[in-house]
C-alpha cells in the first residue's frame, strides 16, 4: 500500500510495523504527530508523559519488561532525558528500544538550533538519519533489530523538512513481536560503580562494532558518477538539495548512519574523487570526523553552522568555488511588505493576564508555550524565557539577588503543562528556600503551541478518554504554598486585584489564571463584539492588547466578525463605552 | 517530465495545510512523484505561513525557492507580495483579495501596503486576483477560502475536475465534504467565467 505521509507518520508507521508495543512522549514541535499517529493504535500502550525525562524512563522500562519501545521528542527534550539516556547506552536493552528526536535548523518554533548528532556521539549509542518519509518508514522499522543485535538503544534523528514533508511511502505489514522472558540481570541493569565499570568495556566495543557495520550499512551509499572529480558527502534534508541541485552528475556519500561514522567507506570514496565536501546542517560533526582521518575537505567554510539549506544554499556555495550553476530566475523581486509575526489568537486567554501586568509595569520570567508570544509588541510583556521551567526557579534567583525590590514587582508566568513538566520542582525550591516570589499558572487547560495534547491538569490521557486530574490548587498547596488563588483572565479587574495583592503579601503566592484555550472544541465562542464609530474617540486603548481581530481603520477600532470571539476584554477596556453590541447580534 | 512547483501561501489559521493536502493527494493518485512541505507549530498561530507541493517523475527537494515556482496560491494579498520573487519566468500567481492585517499593521508600525497588487502587476508579475471570500462565506463558511482558491486553481491546473473532487472527498471530513464541494465548485466557476 503506498500512501503520502509526512515524515512524522512515516516514521511512526515504521515503529509500529516493527513491532513497537509502547511510546511514551512529551510533544514538542516538530516531534509531536509521531506519538499523536502511534496512539491511533489500540494495539498497543501509547501516553503522553509530563516530561521527557519521564518518557524515556517509561520506555526504558518496557524494554527491560522484555517490549520493544519507544520515547519521542524534539531536540531541547533530549536535555531533559540526558541523564537516562547516557545511562541506558550502558545497560543497554532487551526489548528493542528507539529514542525519535526531532531537530529544528532555522527555529521553526524553537528556542535554540542545537544538533542532536552530538549526544549520540557524547552518549555513545548509534544514530540514524532518514533523508525523507520513505527512509523514515524503513529506518524505524529496522531500528529495534539494530537495538536488540547491539544491545544498545537507537536514536532515530529527524528535523523540521523531513519530519513535516509528505513523500509516498510503501508500507508494510506488522511484525508480530512478542514479549521476551523477564529475567533478573543485575549487573547489567543496576549500574552502580562496580556494575557499571563492568559494562563502559563492552560500550567501547560496542561503538567499535557499530563501526564495521557502519562501513556495510545499507543505510551509508555511495553514489559514484561516471564523470565527474567532485564528491560530496552529505546527510537528511541536505542529501535532497545536492540532489536537486547535481542530479547525477557528481559523487555523492549519502550518510544515513551520522553515529558512529565509518571510516574505509570515506577513505574510499574520499580517494576516487578530486575535490571533497561535506554539506551538513547545523555543526560540523561528518566534516570534524572526516579531518580527523587526516582528509582533507571544504565543509563550514562554505556552508553556514546556523539554519536550514536549501538548493539555493547550494547553488550559491558551489558558484563561490567558480562552478557555474545557472540560478533560476525570479519573474521580479518581492515588493518590500511588513512582516507577520505569530500571535496570541483573538479571545486567547493569556492577553488579559498579560494586559494586566503590563499596565503595572511588572516584570516577567516566562516560559515555554503560546504564551512565550506574550512577548511580542505591543504587549511586549516578558523579560526572559529560557528553556521549560526556568520561570518559576529563574524567578526565585532572581528575587534573591535583587531581594524585596524585586519580589514586589516580579513574576513569573509558566502553562499547565510546562508546569506538570518541570515547573513544580522550582516552585518546591521558592518555598523551601523562602523567596517571596509570585508565580503565575496560565492554566488555559490544554498544552497549546504544540497543536492541543492532553497532559496530566486537564482530565484526559492522549486517546482522550478520562484520567486522573492534578488539581493543581491542592498541589501548589502541598508544594509549601500557602497562598493559591484563581482567577478568570477575562476579568481584568480580577486579575489586577489579584496580582497586586499577591505581590504585596509578605509570602510566596500563585495565582492559577484558569480559562481553556478558545481553540478547543468544547469552547464555544460568544457573539463578536462591534466598535461603535460614534462612541470611539480613537484613544488606541484597546490597540493596546494586540488582539487580532482588533484594527484601526480611519482614526476608529474596528472589530473584525470573523476573528473576534466575544471575549470581552477590550470592552471592559474602553471607556466610553464604544465596544459593544452583544444584545444586537 | 519536469518538476512543477506550487507555493501555497497565507496566514496561519487559513487553512493551506488542508489545501496542500488535497493537492498532494490527487497528484499522487495521478501517479506523480510528490513532495509537500508543511508547516507545524508557533508559526500557525497567525503567522505568515508557507508550504510548497512538487511533483513530476523524481522529485528531490521538498522546498521551493527563488525563482523556481510555477504557482503561487496566495490566501492573502501581504503574503502573496511576500513570497513573490518565488515565482519563476512565465509562471502565475493567484491571489484571493482579502487583507488581514499583521501585527506590526495592527499597532501602528507598518501600513498595510493597500495597492500592492497593482504595483506587482506595473512590475510585470503574472497576478491573477480573486476575491475567494465571498464565495467561501456563500458556501457556509470563511474558513473554505482555502478550497475556494483551490477550487479556482483546479480550473487552470489542466488536471481533470472529477479527479480533484474525487481528492477532495479522501481529504475532507465527511461532515464538511458537502460545504467543501460548494466551496470547491464556486471557485471553479470563478475561474472558468473569468477565461470565458
Amino acid at each position: 500500500m503506498k500512501k503520502l505521509l509526512i515524515g512524522n507518520e512515516a516514521a511512526a508507521w515504521g515503529l509500529y510495523h516493527g513491532g513497537l508495543g509502547l511510546v511514551s512522549s512529551y510533544p514538542g514541535t516538530p516531534s509531536t504527530e509521531i506519538t499523536e499517529f502511534l496512539a491511533l493504535h489500540n494495539d498497543i500502550h501509547s501516553e503522553w508523559a509530563p516530561n521527557e525525562k519521564v518518557a524515556m524512563e517509561a520506555a526504558f522500562g518496557a524494554s527491560l519488561a522484555g517490549m520493544r519501545s519507544v520515547c519521542a521528542m524534539k531536540h531541547v527534550g533530549l536535555n531533559v532525558a540526558a541523564d537516562p539516556l547516557f545511562t541506558l547506552s550502558y545497560t543497554g536493552v532487551t526489548g528493542g528500544m528507539v529514542i525519535c528526536v526531532a531537530d529544528d535548523p532555522a527555529m521553526h518554533s524553537s528556542q535554540n538550533e542545537q544538533d542532536s548528532r552530538h549526544y549520540a556521539i557524547a552518549a555513545k549509542v548509534p544514530m540514524l538519519e532518514p533523508s525523507d518519509s520513505a527512509e523514515a518508514y524503513a529506518f524505524a522499522r529496522s531500528a529495534f533489530d539494530l537495538s536488540e543485535k547491539y544491545d544498545t538503544p537507537v536514536i532515530l534523528r529527524m528535523c523540521t523538512r523531513i519530519a513535516h514533508s509528505q513523500c509516498s511511502v510503501e508500507l508494510g505489514e506488522r511484525e508480530n513481536v512478542p514479549l521476551k522472558e523477564y529475567v533478573k540481570q543485575p549487573s547489567k541493569y543496576i549500574m552502580m560503580p562496580a556494575y557499571a565499570k563492568q559494562r563502559h568495556p563492552i560500550v567501547e566495543e560496542r561503538t567499535a562494532a557499530l563501526t564495521a557495520y557502519a562501513e556495510d550499512c545499507p543505510y551509508n551509499r555511495a553514489e559514484y558518477a561516471a564523470h565527474s572529480d567532485i564528491g560530496i558527502i552529505t546527510s537528511g534534508c541536505s542529501y535532497l538539495y545536492t540532489k536537486e541541485v547535481f542530479g547525477d552528475t557528481v559523487s555523492i556519500l549519502k550518510i544515513g548512519m551520522p553515529n558512529p561514522l565509518p571510516v574505509r567507506l570515506i577513505q574510499e570514496f574520499a580517494s576516487s574523487v578530486k575535490k571533497l565536501y561535506v554539506i551538513e546542517e547545523l555543526d560540523p560533526i561528518i566534516e570534524n570526523h572526516i579531518r580527523s582521518l587526516g582528509i582533507s575537505v571544504k565543509g563550514k567554510e562554505l556552508f553556514s553552522a546556523i539554519g536550514e539549506f536549501s538548493q539555493k544554499t547550494i547553488r550559491e556555495a558551489f558558484l563561490s568555488e567558480g562552478l557555474l550553476l545557472q540560478a533560476p530566475q525570479p519573474q521580479g523581486p518581492s515588493p518590500s511588505v511588513p512582516g507577520r509575526p505569530p500571535m496570541m489568537c483573538a479571545g486567547c486567554p493569556h492577553r488579559g493576564m498579560f494586559y494586566t501586568l503590563v499596565k503595572n509595569k511588572i516584570s516577567v520570567l516566562g516560559d515555554i508555550g503560546c504564551y512565550t508570544l506574550g512577548a511580542v509588541a505591543p504587549l511586549n510583556a516578558l523579560d526572559s524565557t529560557l528553556c521549560m521551567g526556568a520561570s518559576v526557579s529563574g524567578l526565585h534567583g532572581f528575587n534573591a539577588a535583587r531581594g524585596k525590590e524585586a519580589e514586589k514587582k516580579t513574576v513569573a508566568v509558566i502553562g499547565d503543562s510546562t508546569f506538570m513538566h518541570s515547573g513544580m520542582t522550582g516552585l518546591v525550591n521558592i518555598a523551601y528556600n523562602a523567596t517571596n516570589s509570585t508565580v503565575i499558572i496560565l492554566d488555559n487547560s490544554i498544552t497549546g503551541m504544540t497543536g492541543h495534547q492532553q497532559n496530566p491538569t486537564t482530565g484526559y490521557n492522549i486517546k482522550g478518554d478520562p484520567a486522573a486530574k492534578v488539581d493543581l490548587e491542592a498541589l501548589c498547596r502541598a508544594l509549601g504554598i500557602q497562598r493559591v488563588r484563581v482567577v478568570d483572565p477575562y476579568d481584568l479587574k480580577a486579575c489586577e486585584e489579584a496580582v497586586l495583592e499577591e505581590l504585596a503579601v509578605e509570602e510566596p503566592s500563585v495565582i492559577i489564571s484558569r480559562r481553556p484555550c478558545v481553540l478547543l472544541k468544547y469552547v464555544k465562542p460568544k457573539t463578536p463584539l462591534a466598535a461603535d464609530p460614534e462612541k470611539c474617540r480613537g484613544c488606541r486603548k484597546c490597540m493596546k492588547l494586540g488582539c487580532p481581530a482588533i484594527s484601526f481603520r480611519n482614526g476608529k477600532a474596528c472589530i473584525d466578525a470573523t476573528l473576534c470571539v466575544g471575549c470581552g476584554v477590550c470592552e471592559q477596556l474602553c471607556a466610553f463605552g464604544a465596544i459593544g453590541g452583544r444584545k444586537e447580534a | 517530465m519536469k518538476t512543477t512547483s506550487v507555493m501555497i501561501v497565507g496566514v496561519g489559521g487559513q487553512g493551506s495545510l488542508l489545501a496542500s493536502r488535497l493537492l498532494g493527494t490527487l497528484l499522487t493518485d495521478e501517479g506523480y512523484d510528490v513532495k509537500v512541505s508543511e508547516v507545524h507549530g508557533m508559526s500557525q498561530r497567525g503567522g505568515s505561513v508557507v508550504t510548497y507541493v512538487r511533483y513530476g517523475d523524481k522529485v528531490y527537494s521538498p522546498i521551493v525557492t527563488e525563482g523556481e515556482c510555477d504557482f503561487i496560491i496566495s490566501f492573502e494579498k501581504l503574503e502573496a507580495a511576500r513570497y513573490a520573487s518565488c515565482l519563476k519566468k512565465g509562471g502565475r500567481i493567484i491571489v484571493n483579495t482579502q487583507q488581514i492585517d499583521p501585527m506590526p499593521v495592527i499597532t501602528g508600525a507598518a501600513a498595510y501596503p493597500e495597492n500592492v497588487l497593482e504595483e506587482m502587476k506595473a512590475n510585470g508579475f503574472n497576478v491573477d486576483d480573486f476575491d475567494a471570500l465571498a464565495p467561501a462565506m456563500e458556501a457556509g463558511s470563511a474558513k473554505a477560502v482555502n478550497i475556494v482558491l483551490m477550487g479556482y486553481f483546479a480550473a487552470c491546473s489542466g488536471m481533470e475536475k472529477e479527479k480533484w473532487l474525487a481528492a477532495l472527498e479522501k481529504t475532507v471530513k465527511p461532515q464538511f465534504l458537502e460545504m467543501n464541494k460548494k466551496a470547491f465548485e464556486l471557485g471553479y466557476e470563478g475561474q472558468t467565467s473569468r477565461t470565458a
